[in-house]
């Protein structure tokens, strides 16, 4: 066991743990694109960042990749941690706008704008596919190809590979795949659905945010009654 | 070579890919860059089937052969020319002027980067630098460096290697074209 300082509590886990479990343990959601349990740690998507170390020589990393150690000061929703990973989700809003799990992170963590251009990318190459078809469907059938601003998932000589056996993993665990459900700004990079419109929670809890996920309201939004509405004719 | 590749490789090719991948196996062992090296060399690029033969003899994936293939601007996935010619396209190259020099180089052979003359003879890369920027801009054709480029230099260099290139064996020695470059500025135009 080792003991560790996570966001001002003075915790003991398990040594060999990395931080995103070690916080995950005690109950603080960490939000995260390219880590699934059942996968090596990967370290692409950067959405897991969290401050270590004392404050004013503290420095970001990747909670899933880093081990947990004794003495180890740990801030998971510090401003500095907060700003950089709404940065990065207006960075993932501009790559893949038409993904409902990034669509999802933006309204969950208030990011109500995109300052880049939209790219309408179809992969963030967060490589979980490429983990899951390797690790735990020992199939080896795609991977990274080429490099830099071309680099890629695909197949060998991006041909139907041999190996494949077609048995979808690839497809089940991607987070840029799932298409975001059908809002009424549909065009725009952003959704921001599940914040703007009312939700029927709110008329009893008026700050209270619920993120189910799938957001049962957030997907039956068109037969809706606006707010206002729905108070005068209950 | 061409045809190989179109049709996956004729008898005369496969003993030699044997040959090749055997040899290069056994003296580079895990050394996949190694290997991969050794099939260029031999073939001017990687062909498919070598890839393939690769993974079944050494057990690594398919995937991680592309992976690494398509990695490094070294290796080529299509025939390239029989002479290769690199321009160095580094921060101090560009400075230097690297863009007039890749310019002049597809005036005189026709061909722009990444591309192969259509009778198989030349092919035109760039790549990101070659480690001699005091030589800066820099081309290197078949291995031999040509630094301090000016776009009427490399025309120069250019032209007297075409002349000897594409003349047949000793008529080039003959008509004194290997070393002088001026006399053929209309030819290689």
């Amino acid at each position: 066991m080792v003991n560790m300082l996570l966001n001002g509590l003075q915790v003991s886990v398990d040594e060999g743990m990395t931080v995103l479990e070690a916080a995950k343990f005690f109950g603080i959601n960490i939000p995260t694109l390219c880590y699934n349990e059942g996968l090596t740690p990967y370290g692409a998507c950067r959405l897991c960042l969290v401050e270590i170390g004392e404050p004013g020589r503290s420095k970001l990393v990747t909670s899933c990749t880093y081990p947990v150690g004794e003495g180890l000061i740990v801030r998971t929703h510090s401003e500095r941690v907060v700003k950089t990973r709404k940065l990065l989700i207006e960075l993932y809003l501009a790559t893949c706008p038409s993904s409902k799990v990034i669509q999802d992170l933006a309204s969950e963590h208030h990011v109500t704008r995109v300052r880049f251009r939209p790219r309408d990318e179809k992969c963030i190459l967060c490589g979980l596919c490429v983990r899951m078809c390797a690790e735990q469907m020992q199939g080896k059938a795609i991977g990274f190809a080429r490099r830099g601003v071309d680099r890629k998932v695909t197949t060998p000589f991006d041909r139907k590979s041999e190996e494949c056996r077609l048995c979808g993993g690839c497809m089940y665990i991607c987070p840029a795949c799932q298409a975001r459900c059908q809002g009424p700004r549909e065009e725009k990079p952003i959704c921001n659905a599940c914040l703007n419109l009312s939700q029927p929670c709110l008329d009893y809890f008026d700050d209270a945010m619920c993120f189910m996920d799938p957001c049962v309201a957030c997907e039956l939004n068109s037969g809706r009654t606006p707010k206002s509405e729905r108070r005068n004719n209950p | 070579m061409l045809q190989d590749d179109a049709e996956g490789g004729g008898g005369v090719a496969l003993k030699d890919l044997d040959d090749i991948l055997s040899e290069s196996i056994r003296r580079n062992g895990e050394s996949l860059v190694a290997v991969l090296q050794d099939i260029q060399e031999h073939y001017n690029y990687l062909p498919e089937r070598a890839l393939r033969s690769l993974s079944r003899k050494t057990g690594v994936p398919l995937i991680d052969i592309y992976r690494v293939a398509t990695f490094y601007n070294s290796f080529s996935l299509v025939p390239r020319g029989k002479h290769q010619i690199v321009v160095c396209a580094g921060t101090t190259c560009h400075v230097r002027g690297a863009s007039k020099v890749t310019e002049e180089i597809s005036r005189v052979l026709g061909i722009g980067p990444g591309q192969v003359s259509a009778d198989g003879n030349f092919s035109l890369d760039t790549v990101n630098c070659l480690g001699c920027c005091a030589f800066a801009p820099v081309m290197v054709v078949d291995g031999e460096y040509h630094g301090n480029l000016t776009p009427a230099k490399t025309r120069k260099i250019l032209t007297s290697l075409k002349a000897k290139w594409l003349l047949p064996a000793g008529e080039a020695d003959e008509r004194g074209l290997v070393d002088d470059g001026d006399a053929e500025e209309t030819e290689g135009a």
